[in-house]
Formats: C-alpha cells, structure tokens, sequence
C-alpha cells in the first residue's frame, strides 16, 4: 500500500465528506445537548434511553459501511459481516465481564458468574489478558482481522466468487453461532455476556457514561466514513471498484486482484469488530443470536435501502432501516417481519440504487427536457 | 368348514392320545369346565396348580384364558361365580363366556370380581403360554414364544424346545432354539465338553441374553473352569467386534438417512441455480409449505395418516411448485443476471413466508402423525435396528432422485432445460423458450422442495422455523456437490450426511456439525465449483 492509498486527484476538494462529518456533528452534538443541558421537565428533553437507541443505531452504520466497502465497492456479497461484528462485542464484553470483578452475584473475584455456575475451577487461558483494556481492544480488533484474513485467503485465492462465497460466508457465521452456543466454550453458552457493571472506572449505569460513550460513538462514525471515503478515492479503491465492474479484465491488466479483494475484506472486518466493541456497552449484552445468518442480510439490507456504493447511503439506511425496526416492535411487532420482507423484494426490483440514487435521480429530473 | 374339521380333529386327538410327554413332571391334567369351576376359590398356589395342569391338557380355550388371565382381564360374577373374560367398555365390561368364546352380555364393574394374579403367576403364565405357542402355525409366534422361554430356562423348558426342534422348519426359529439350548448347556452342571461346544455355538450370537450370559463366565473373579473361562472370553470378544461391525452399519444407515433428508431439502436448489445460476433463499420456506400441507391434509382425513400423507405428496408438490412459480413470474425474472439482488429479494420471501405462517398456524409446532407401516423398529438383529420412517424416506429420496433424472434425461422440458444450463442465448437462438423454461424450472425445484417437506413432516414436528434449520445445510450440499449434474447433489449429500454422523460420537452433534462446515470450506479450496463443476460457457457467467 505505498503510493496507491493517495487519493487519485489530489486538487478535488472532497465536499461529500465534508457534508457528511458537519451533519453527524451537528446532529449528535444536538442530541446531546438535548439530553445534557435540557431538563427532563422540558418537551425537547431526549432521555438516555433515547440517546443510547441511537449509539446503537450509529455503531449499526458503521456496520453497513463496512458491508458497502465490501459490497458496494468491491461486489463481495458477505452474508457473514455480523460474524465479524459479533467478535469484536465479545471481545469487548470479555473485557466487561472482567471489569466486574468480584462485584458478581457470586463474588468470585477472577471467575465471570457463568462460570462459576458452571463449575469452573480456573480462568481458561484465552481468558487472559482481557482486564487490560488496551489488550481487549487489541483483541477487538485482531480477532475479527485474523479470522477475515484467513477466511478471506483461503477463499479469494480459490477465486470463490458471486454466490459461492455469499453462501459460505453464512456458513461462516452459522458455524460461529453453533460454537458460540455451546456451554465448553467458555464464552457463556446462549446466555452469552451481560450485567457489566463500568469501563475503564466509568458506571455504565450513568448518564453521563451513556452520553459519552454515544459521543465517542458519533467520532468513530466519523472517523470511520472518513477512512472508508479516503480508501475508495485512493487509486487502490479504483482498482477494487475496477474488480467488481470487470474482475477479470482487472486481473488481465496486471492487478493481483485476489490481495485487493483481501485487504478490503479484511479491512471491513476490522471496521465491523470496532463497531462491535463500541455497541456492547451502550446495549449492556451480547449474546450468540448476534451470529444468525438473519442479522447478517438484514445488515445487506440497510445498505441495499440507502444506497450502496455510496457509503453515506448506507449510515442513511441502516438509521431509517432500525428506527422503522424500533416503531415496528414497538407499535404492530407482528407485522415487522412482513415490512422487512416486503422492503427486501421492493428495494431489489424498485430501488436498485437505494433512496439515495432515487433521491439523486429526481434532483436529475428537472434538467431533462421532457 | 375346513377349519371346524382341523378344531375336531385336533380334539379328537387330544382327547384319546394320552397327554403329550412335555407334560410329563407335572400334575395330570384338567378339562376346562373343571378349571373354571375351581378357579373362584383358589388361592395364588392352587391358581399355579389349575394353571399348569390346564397347560398341559390344553383343552380348547385354554390359550384364550391364560392369555386373559395375564392381561388381568378374567373375572368372577358374584351372582352365580361364574367366570368370565372381559373386555373394557365405556359402559362397564362385555362379558365373554370362555368356554364358547362368545359375548355373554355385560356387566358393571361393581357385579363382578377380578381374579388376581401375583408375580410368580406372572411368571408362570408368560412360560405357559409360550410353550402353547410353540405348536403355533404362525412362525413369528413361535419364534416369540422361544424367546419368552429364553428369559428362564431349565431342564423343562430345555427338553420342550429339544423337541420342537426335531420337527421345525423356520431358520429363525432353529436357530433360537440352538441358541436357547446351548444357553441351557453353559449352566455348571454340565461336562466341560458340552459347555465349550454350547460357547462355540454361541459365539456368533447377538443376543443380548447370549452376551450377559458369556461375560458372567468370562469373569475372571468367577468360579469356573479356566477352559470354559477363556473359551467364553474369546467369544465376549468376538461378539464385541459384531457389534462394533453392526454400530458401523448403523452409523452408516443413520449417515444415508440423514444424507437424504439433505439431498431431499437441496436437489431443488441445485436445479433452480443449476438453470437460472439463481439462489433462492425461500427453498426453506417452500420445505415449510409442503409440510404444512401435510398437516392440513391430515385435518382433512382424520384417522387416515397413511392416506392423508400419500395424498399429501401431490398436493405439496403443486402447492410449493405453485408458490415457486408465483416467486418466479412476480420477481426473479427482473432480476436475471444479477444473482446477489435474487438472492435478497427471496429472503425478503422467506421472512414474509414465514411470517405467514406464524399468522395461519400459530408460532407453535403441530404435529404431523406417522402411518403404521412407517412407525417403529425394523429389528435386523439382537445389534442393529432401523426405524422404518429412516428407511422409507430413503427409498423415497433414491426415488424422487431417480424420477428427476428421468424428466431431465428422457422429457422435451428436460432437454430444454440442459439446453438451457449449458448456454441460454444459443437455446433461446435456437427457439426455446427461455421464459417458459425458467419459470417450470422454478416450479419444479419448488415442487421438489414441497416433497422434501412432506418428507421432514414425517422426522419433526411442522413449524415456521422449519426450513431454517435445514437451509444452511442444503446450501453446503449445493456448494459441495456443484451443480452441473444431479450426481453431485446426491453424493454430496449423502457424503456430508454420514460425515456427520461418523464424526457425532466423537465430537458431538454441535461441534461435528461445525467440523462438516469447515471442511466444506476447505474442500472448495481444491474446487471452488463442488465436485461436479458446471461445464461449459455458463460456468463462467
């Protein structure tokens, strides 16, 4: 990655970025306000509930912008991005569960209560490690990295494409959830983790814990649509989008287009393991359901709605997509399931490019004569 | 008329011939009304008195009330003592003369007296009535009757099955009875000689009877000859190698059954992304439909669950080809040469499938009945049993397989469908319909996948969830059998299922399914096509 990660025109100012780090900005900082300086009596109060649903739902757009890297930009169809996001809320949950120290229902200082339910004598060694932060998200990071780079490998170097690699990609994360489920992983059967108790000495119980970890969320966001833009304007993020319009007349030119594919996968994972470590503590629990192969197309389909290969398109999508989800459950749960489908078949025939292509397709209109 | 003749015969032969010599040992024997008579009033001991001397006359009837007098269904009437069988009724009990055996009106459960019986008597009966089934015309009859007398043998019952022996004919029935005196030869009674030959005799014998027998002498803290100690080692050693052989041939016929459900659930798919290079992510919920379907054809015909699931494969068939034809015209066919987009658009199918079915049939599951001759066990031997469901949905796995190679080797729609596979613009250039085409073999898959869901009707319980719980395993068959010929669905299947089942003992279900799926995700390392890699211009759309 020496001269390929610049950006292809380097004079082109990039305005879209700009747009979109100014609106997260004013819209989250809004929101905090709301909730920081505004008093509950107040109409325009948001309550912490509120402030939390909405971290959740911007750690749920840093995943559709790691799914758009991968789909939008470089025509992987992964079906097993959860998979990746999961681990990394794991590994963050790990450290949680460490955190809480002797403060468990059973007051075992080094066993988590699940395993002192289930008679666990003695931490078992990938436990190690986890009360440090910075280890744990290293381990955040370095879990999801390993296991796309040689998953990724193996795949990419067999050149398994299109449907093939959508279909183990599945497989992938329903492996995952399988293991997960099991008690002898140690990783607490299908309870999973949950009852954390603070991070780094702040109460995860406070508010002020939730408004910053919601603002440290917003940053992330920020910060990750920024790289992920700077990747695809770069002459490297040419080459992936020349891979997924024509992939063999990529290879044909000369690009090794299999170490491309990989590093943007690999990428990815990084990103959806991130994500992940941010969206365990605001949500409080993680558990192996977060590895259905459901959750991982229904993260396709927030990037589908917005928009893919836009990545803003797909923050858009995966906010509107989990606040429709949020009102559904909410107000008629029995027809949340029959919305998302209708949206998956509606969205793939009508909207091929997402609202945000319609949305640019009617700014078009006017200019052409009818 | 024949059979009145055979009855007077056979009284008339009982009654001159003085009693055979089987019951030779015990008391002289009893006619029937005489028993009836004496039974009121007999304690337990006299009852086993009356029991064995009715045996050993055997008087017609006789079979009737002991077999009665096990099933606690002989009574006494106050009125007159008169005994009775009895049959339960709503109203109280339908009395039955045993000495005419025919109905002799009824009576409430206050009029009448049950003749008790203990244990012993228990035991009694059991012997008594197997030794009268040896003489039975039914060899499966016979062959039970040895088997209770099996479970005590002794120098009476030895001589009773020596002599059946001289004068029977059934294999299975010889060789129990072989079986059954050499187990009377290892008592310690016996010379060595005989014990030995009764060991060599036994050692290829899955009884489980056989096999406690054996390891009781091969117990080296028991005190027995060292000869015969070491002699019934080797054969507990022996036996123990069958049975390991028969767990491998069960762990193979469990493999094969659960190796068809796979190839059952993803021929379909492999037919619609064979043609049409599409994946349809509601084959699962197509599964669902059929085996709703049998579920509602079983509320239809109450009572009939052999009928109703016959009936049920067509109506399946249609319903789920129906409902995949519906899928294909309504939204794949816009969505042609881009596979990613069919795929969600059918998982936004799938969701509200299932959704659907949540709202007509409940989240819960309903039970689908099994018909007779697909319920309980095919007993091969004392070490493998095969549940008939298992064998039958392998026969009709092998069948729907072998009826799809026939439509698409020996039909015009299958010609035209391979035409299709092969390269669609030269077929079409040709003047096949490449519409018309694609939406039967959309149907046809579907229709498949109703099939498939009948079939599951029959292994669990019909619930929206089902074909969740097998789609991601069809998928793996799909990936790794390839698509270009049937072949590879049906190997793959079948190899994937008894890899399953190999590796289930050793590393449990969960995790063995976890090893199945990281060995597919190798496997396509060496051929990211499946085995059978589509050929041809199209494998590189």
């Amino acid at each position: 990655m020496d001269a390929t990660l610049r950006p292809v025109a380097r004079t082109a100012p990039d305005h879209g970025s700009a747009r979109f780090v100014l609106v997260l900005g004013v819209l989250a900082l809004a929101v905090f306000l709301l909730n920081w300086a505004v008093p509950a009596s107040s109409s325009l109060h948001l309550s912490t509930y509120t402030v939390a649903l909405l971290g959740k739902y911007m750690c749920y757009a840093m995943l559709a912008l790691a799914v758009d890297l991968v789909w939008g930009y470089c025509g992987i169809l992964s079906l097993g991005h959860a998979a990746f996001f999961t681990l990394g809320g794991y590994a963050m949950g790990m450290y949680l569960m460490r955190e809480i120290g002797p403060r468990g229902v059973y007051g075992n200082p080094l066993l988590p209560d699940f395993m002192v339910f289930l008679n666990w004598k003695a931490l078992p060694w990938y436990w190690y490690g986890f009360d440090h932060f910075a280890f744990a998200m290293l381990m955040v990071l370095l879990v999801p990295g390993a296991l796309a780079l040689v998953f990724g490998w193996l795949a990419f170097r067999s050149r398994v494409t299109g449907v093939y690699l959508s279909i183990i990609t599945q497989a992938l994360t329903y492996a995952l959830m399988l293991a997960f489920f099991r008690n002898d992983m140690g990783f607490g059967g299908n309870n999973g983790f949950t009852d954390f108790k603070d991070i780094l000495g702040f109460d995860l119980a406070q508010d002020a814990t939730r408004r910053g970890l919601f603002l440290l969320t917003a940053v992330a966001l920020g910060g990750s649509y920024l790289l992920c833009r700077r990747i695809v304007r770069s002459r490297a993020g040419r080459v992936i989008q020349a891979v997924r319009d024509a992939e063999s007349r990529a290879r044909f030119i000369g690009y090794r287009v299999e170490s491309y594919k990989l590093w943007v996968f690999v990428f990815s994972a990084l990103l959806a393991g991130f994500a992940g470590s941010l969206y365990v503590p605001q949500v409080g629990i993680i558990n192996p359901s977060e590895f259905q192969p459901v959750n991982s197309i229904e993260v396709v389909i927030w990037v589908a709605v917005g928009g893919r290969g836009t990545l803003y398109g797909a923050v858009v999508g995966a906010i509107l997509v989990n606040y429709a989800k949020t009102w559904f459950t909410g107000a008629l749960p029995e027809l949340w399931l029959y919305a998302l489908g209708a949206l998956f078949v509606l969205v793939t025939l009508f909207l091929p490019r997402g609202i945000v292509g319609a949305a640019a397709l009617l700014r078009r209109r006017p200019k052409v004569p009818a | 008329m024949r059979i009145l003749l055979l009855a007077f015969l056979a009284m008339w032969v009982l009654g001159l011939s003085p009693p055979p010599a089987r019951a030779a040992g015990q008391a002289a024997g009893i006619d029937l009304p005489a028993a009836l008579a004496q039974l009121p009033g007999a304690d337990f001991d006299q009852k086993a008195d009356l029991i064995g001397r009715l045996a050993a006359a055997h008087p017609p009837g006789s079979r009737a009330l002991l077999a009665a007098l096990l099933d606690e269904r002989v009574v006494v009437r106050d009125s007159d003592k008169k005994v009775f069988i009895v049959n339960e009724d709503p109203a109280g009990y339908a009395l039955i003369d045993p000495l005419t055996g025919r109905p002799a009106g009824t009576a409430s459960t206050d009029d009448v007296d049950q003749v008790t019986i203990n244990n012993h008597l228990r035991t009694v009966l059991r012997t008594v009535l197997a030794q009268l089934d040896l003489d039975s015309g039914d060899p499966a009859a016979r062959l039970a009757a040895v088997q209770q007398l099996l479970h005590s043998i002794d120098e009476q019952t030895a001589r009773l099955l020596r002599q059946r022996l001289a004068v029977e004919h059934d294999a299975a029935v010889k060789r129990l009875i072989r079986e059954g005196l050499a187990m009377a030869d290892l008592d310690d009674s016996v010379p060595a000689a005989r014990r030995l030959a009764a060991i060599r005799e036994l050692s290829g014998s899955l009884n489980p009877d056989v096999y406690n027998r054996l390891a009781a002498l091969a117990d080296p803290t028991a005190d027995t000859d060292a000869g015969v100690r070491r002699a019934a080692a080797a054969a507990v050693r022996r036996i123990d190698s069958w049975k390991r052989f028969y767990g491998g041939v069960e762990t193979l016929f469990f493999g094969l059954s659960l190796g068809s459900v796979l190839v059952l659930c993803a021929i379909g798919l492999a037919i619609t992304f064979g043609v049409m290079g599409v994946i349809n992510m509601a084959h699962g919920e197509l599964m669902m439909l059929g085996a709703y379907t049998a579920y509602v054809m079983q509320q239809l015909l109450p009572g009939r669950p052999g009928l109703s699931i016959v009936l049920a494969l067509p109506a399946a068939f249609l319903v789920a080809g129906g409902a995949g034809i519906l899928i294909e015209r309504g939204i794949v066919r816009f969505l042609y040469g881009r596979p990613l987009e069919t795929l969600l658009a059918t998982f936004g199918v799938s969701l509200i499938l299932q959704q659907a079915a949540r709202d007509v049939f409940t989240a819960n599951n309903v039970p689908v009945d099994s018909p007779t001759w697909m319920s309980g066990l095919w007993q091969i031997n004392g070490a493998l049993a095969i549940t008939w469901n298992r064998v039958v949905i392998v026969i009709f796995t092998l069948a729907v397989f072998l009826a799809l190679q026939l439509v698409l080797k020996r039909t015009r729609l299958g010609l035209e469908v391979r035409a299709v596979a092969q390269n669609r613009a030269m077929a079409r250039a040709l003047g096949v319909r490449g519409e018309w085409v694609d939406a039967l073999t959309f149907g046809l898959g579907s229709g498949i996948a109703g099939l498939a869901g009948v079939a599951l009707s029959q292994l669990t319980n019909v619930g929206p969830n089902l074909g969740q719980s097998y789609i991601v395993d069809s998928f793996m068959v799909v990936v790794f059998g390839g698509v270009g010929n049937l072949w590879g669905t049906l190997i793959g299947g079948m190899t994937l299922g008894i890899l399953n089942k190999i590796l289930e003992p050793y590393a449990g279900a969960v995790l063995g399914k976890i090893l199945v799926l990281v060995a597919v995700i190798l496997f396509i390392q060496r051929r990211p096509r499946g085995l059978f890699p589509q050929k041809g211009r199209a494998a590189e759309a």
